[in-house]
């Protein structure tokens, strides 16, 4: 099963807990699950059916594309981090974030 | 409209005539009146060097002198400096030494060393960061370009 | 791949492409494009750091004669209209409009206000003096630590902090909070024998490119827009000015012209908006061109910054804790690269304890442009500093701690990504075995000092397209703008998989109707991403001219196999023939040959790098002078390798800048004092050495020739590494940048 790391600033909503294990096999499914065992994540994660602006998700240590959608791997390993605004003034709406 | 003057002046070899108003600079003519945009605009106040260019033998940053100054006299610009099938020296010994980046500064830099190289043919390491503190370059951090003078000294010694 | 590949073209020196051009004055930068009917474009700015726009009347300067159009942010899209559809996201779109021109408030000295075109340069600037504005001017907040304060004046009024998803209450100057903790760092500080904390502030730089921001924009009645501009990426410029003008990204060309320098600088725009707008009021081309102080003023430099660093190790050198506190100034909008800053202050460190919060705090300065690692050099001066004060206080050498705690594959980055292959401790012991390290550092007010740092470096989105010519040459077309050699290190990648020389290589920057989508020149990533796109492209072609010699030789495409610039026949025949003598066959084998490629890769690999510095310290006029330089780096595989040696010394010499003498010097009222070359101190020639580089490659899996991105980490290590110097030299710890006489002077007790 993935493996999710709980960012420090949101292991209030996992009594500290710094790393969790949980079906799923997008990313989308992942935070359900997230969710259901730790009420209040997703609406610190996602706005709409999307992850918010200003939070990248990094499976493996490579930032994804697809966010949401992105497909998962049985074992990955996932990361929620700020995203980084550096090569544009900020991340234009439709945009990924990128470094520079 | 402001006024014109009418200046007649020698640009690289050949005579060269045009109108251009008192305020305007010997860069601004080069660049807008005579298209001969070789000479950059780094800062137009004489911090830079980008537009370095040689006036009756001598050289000057051309942002700091007016149009109207160089009637009668002599310009060379980086335009005039390479044969129609070689390149002169100096540009070689940029190239071989990959002494530029981005190349804005290149223009300025080589005008500069050609006034250097003309009047001190076997300048010291020392001597050539001198002269060349009047020319900034941001991406070099001028190890290359310094070389590039010392090679360029050789070659036309 | 080995890490002994023997390759004919990597590796090579050739002279780059463009270099003919830019040595004879024809290559054509943004100021240098001229057009028939062109007009002359020029912003009025704030001269108030904080104010709130009361009025602006145009009307005595359209009257100017010689004037044809004005424009204020009234003709932008409200931007408001958008957040209220879109949300939290759209926020950001407010910001950069209201960066272009001011809607409601200026927010620094230098805000762009309104914007003229006229017949001439020096018409449209006088009539910019007889635009009225009414400013109710406001107080400013020009410091990070005053900005965070609860009762500073707000920048935004409807600015909360965000703390990954959670927003706050209360408006604030704080724009976000980060945070990164991995293990539990009380009980490493517990574990250690020696912990220093020490506090650590750093000025407003910037990346100081000699060439000013420039643009010209020309709109056709068919609505059509054309920009020509220096950019360190032309689809960047397209994406930004859509969304500002809200306009169709498929009537929008950006014609990339030479850039003269970026470093992160040239990726926002600025004026490349206003030119449209004037454009589209006027009917005709203008041209805005920037001059230096509007550079300073008006464009984004790097934020100054306030950190904290506590770490602790045993008397065996193991450093068990570290923790970091760091604020950055983000200028007049959220953005700063603290994010990066916090990622990479410890990061070429094993540490098992770590906790980093990071502030984006906004400040009445310009909004802050990525300048070269952004955020990295200021972290890694408080990191880098400390550590050296800890393998003093243990008496083990710096470089050796460095070995000791350094990081290697299979270890997780305080951030929490695990670190593939990295060439970090080969960096250390570059540097431990190169002669410099060995030479005597006795004399009285001479010292050594190290440093080392690590850059992400990135991947994005590359297209190239090579078209085959019959005489075996290949055109290759590219969106990477060219800031420093690339079109050499891209064209000689492709060049290599074909087995042709670089110079059988035409490589193009092209416009953005021209070539496939290409992230900016900028995150280290043109050699590794464009390149990695080259080899894909050219892959194509081998494939492509491999069926036609199938074709020739009326095999199966199985029996043709390609090495060293010949394909042969394996199988049946005896066949060979040269790629370039099956170019000129292409005609009789099925036409033109058009290979394309197009990446958008995961694997940049980090880069790191860790230099040694000699100084001497002159005590009575605090001047610290350069004596002699080295700087290593893993390079994963050097392409060209003078490009690589040039984006080394290139970075140093600005980091000895950032060390030494350059920062943003204001008055009490927010208008910077030194908004020139000369009293913003570069430096010159004349105060530099030469700048020893040592290149180690160890190569990136991520990339087909190992390729790792070089342009950014060499300006980390040198304030750090030329703060220890320092402190070997004269026995004082420096702690704020830049160290500059004054702040030496002061320091070491003189005055």
């Amino acid at each position: 099963m993935p493996h999710v790391a709980i960012p420090s600033l949101l292991r209030n909503l996992t009594d500290g807990e710094e790393s969790v294990t949980l079906p799923g096999t997008t990313i989308r499914e992942v935070i359900d699950n997230l969710e259901h065992r730790y009420p209040g994540m997703k609406a610190r994660l996602c706005e709409a059916d999307r992850i918010k602006p200003g939070i990248a998700v990094y499976v493996n240590g490579i930032l994804t594309r697809g966010a949401i959608r992105e497909r998962i791997a049985e074992d990955a390993e996932i990361h929620f981090l700020p995203a980084i605004g550096g090569g544009m003034s900020e991340p234009l709406p439709h945009q990924d974030s990128e470094l520079t | 409209m402001a006024i014109k003057s009418h200046v007649q002046t020698t640009i690289n070899g050949e005579t060269v005539e045009f109108l251009c108003e008192s305020r305007q600079s010997l860069l601004e003519v080069l660049r807008d009146e005579l298209h001969l945009t070789g000479a950059k605009e780094g800062c137009n106040n004489g911090n830079c060097g980008a537009c370095s260019v040689i006036l009756d033998g001598r050289l000057v940053n051309s942002c700091l002198v007016l149009g109207v100054e160089t009637e009668g006299k002599s310009v060379e610009t980086i335009e005039g400096l390479a044969a129609p099938d070689k390149l002169h020296p100096i540009q070689d010994a940029f190239l071989e030494n990959a002494a530029l980046q981005c190349g804005i500064c290149t223009p300025g830099f080589i005008m500069s060393t050609k006034a250097l190289l003309d009047s001190n043919p076997n300048p010291t390491e020392h001597e050539i960061r001198y002269w060349l503190a009047g020319n900034l370059c941001r991406c070099t951090g001028y190890d290359k370009i310094v070389r590039a003078v010392q090679d360029a000294a050789k070659a036309s010694a | 791949m080995s890490e002994k590949k023997e390759y004919k073209v990597i590796g090579t020196r050739p002279i780059r492409h463009d270099g003919v051009d830019k040595v004879t004055g024809r290559a054509l930068y943004g100021a240098d494009f001229q057009i028939a009917g062109l007009l002359h474009g020029r912003v009025l700015r704030s001269p108030h750091a904080h104010a709130r726009i009361v009025s602006i009347d145009t009307s005595r300067a359209e009257a100017y004669p010689g004037v044809k159009g004005i424009v204020t942010a009234q003709d932008l899209p409200d931007p408001a209209d958008k957040v209220a559809d879109l949300g939290e996201g759209a926020v950001n779109l407010k910001y950069l409009c209201d960066n272009i021109l001011a809607r409601d408030k200026v927010l620094y000295k230098g805000h762009a206000v309104a914007a003229v075109a006229a017949t001439s340069p020096h018409i449209a600037e006088e009539a910019c003096t007889l635009i009225d504005v009414a400013y109710e001017v406001l107080p400013p907040v020009l410091e990070v630590r005053q900005a965070m304060e609860p009762d500073a004046p707000l920048l935004h009024e409807n600015l909360k902090t965000t703390s990954l998803g959670e927003t706050a209450d209360e408006p604030s100057n704080v724009a976000s909070h980060l945070q990164y903790k991995k293990g539990a760092p009380e009980k490493g500080f517990a574990e250690a024998d020696v912990v220093i904390e020490r506090e650590f502030v750093t000025g407003t730089v910037h990346q100081g490119y000699i060439e000013p921001h420039n643009a010209t924009a020309l709109y056709n009645p068919d609505g059509h827009l054309t920009i020509w501009c220096s950019t360190q990426g032309a689809f960047t410029v397209r994406e930004q000015v859509a969304e500002i003008l809200q306009y169709p990204i498929s009537k929008i060309k950006v014609v990339p012209m030479e850039i003269g320098g970026g470093f992160g600088g040239k990726i926002s725009v600025y004026i490349k908006p206003v030119a449209a707008l004037l454009a589209m009021k006027t009917g005709k081309p203008v041209k805005v061109l920037m001059n230096r102080t509007d550079v300073f003023e008006g464009t984004g430099p790097t934020p100054a910054s306030y950190i904290r660093v506590k770490m602790g190790a045993t008397k065996a050198g193991k450093v068990t804790a570290a923790e970091a506190y760091l604020a950055f100034e983000a200028g007049a909008y959220p953005g700063s690269p603290v994010g990066p800053g916090a990622m990479c202050i410890f990061a070429p460190y094993n540490i098992e304890n770590v906790l980093i919060d990071g502030y984006d705090v906004v400040v009445n300065k310009p909004k802050t442009a990525p300048y070269r690692a952004p955020g990295a050099t200021n972290a890694a001066f408080g990191s880098e500093t400390i550590l050296d004060e800890l393998a003093e206080r243990l008496e083990i050498d710096p470089l050796e701690i460095r070995l000791m705690n350094g990081a290697k594959e299979g270890d997780r980055r305080a951030d929490g990504p695990i670190y593939p292959r990295i060439g970090y401790i080969e960096t250390v012991e570059a540097a431990k075995q190169h002669p410099h390290y060995a030479a005597p550092n006795g004399k009285k007010h001479h010292g050594r000092g190290v440093a080392s740092g690590f850059w992400f470096n990135i991947g994005l989105e590359s297209s190239v397209t090579i078209n085959v010519n019959v005489d075996g040459t290949i055109n290759l077309v590219e969106g990477s703008t060219d800031i420093g050699g690339t079109r050499a290190s891209i064209a000689m990648q492709a060049a290599e998989v074909l087995g042709i020389p670089a110079e059988s290589v035409n490589p193009s920057v092209v416009d953005t109707n021209s070539v496939g989508y290409t992230a900016v020149t900028g995150g280290s990533r043109t050699t590794y991403a464009t390149g990695y796109a080259a080899y894909e492209a050219a892959q194509d072609v081998k494939r492509q001219m491999i069926a036609r010699a199938a074709k020739l030789w009326e095999v199966d495409e199985a029996n043709v196999q390609f090495a060293d610039g010949e394909f042969s026949c394996i199988n049946g025949k005896e066949e060979q023939i040269s790629f370039r003598d099956l170019c000129a066959r292409l005609g009789e084998t099925g036409g033109p040959v058009v290979g394309s490629g197009t990446v958008n890769p995961g694997g940049a690999g980090g880069a790191f790098a860790t230099h040694v510095v000699d100084v001497e310290v002159d005590e009575e006029t605090g001047k610290v002078e350069i004596l002699r330089y080295t700087a290593t780096q893993d390079a994963g595989k050097a392409i060209h390798p003078s490009y690589v040696e040039g984006q080394i010394q290139g970075g140093v010499v600005q980091g000895i800048g950032w060390a030494l003498n350059e920062e943003y010097i204001y008055d009490a009222e927010g208008t910077m004092t030194n908004a020139s070359f000369l009293d913003y101190r570069m430096p010159t020639c004349l105060d530099l050495p030469m700048i020893d580089t040592v290149i180690v490659e160890v190569p990136n899996p991520g990339h087909p020739y190992g390729v790792r991105g070089v342009g950014e980490v060499p300006i980390i290590p040198p304030p750090a590494a030329i703060a220890n110097a320092i402190y070997d030299a004269v026995g004082i710890r420096m702690t704020e940048l830049p160290m500059s006489p004054e702040r030496l002077l002061k320091a070491i007790g003189t005055i």
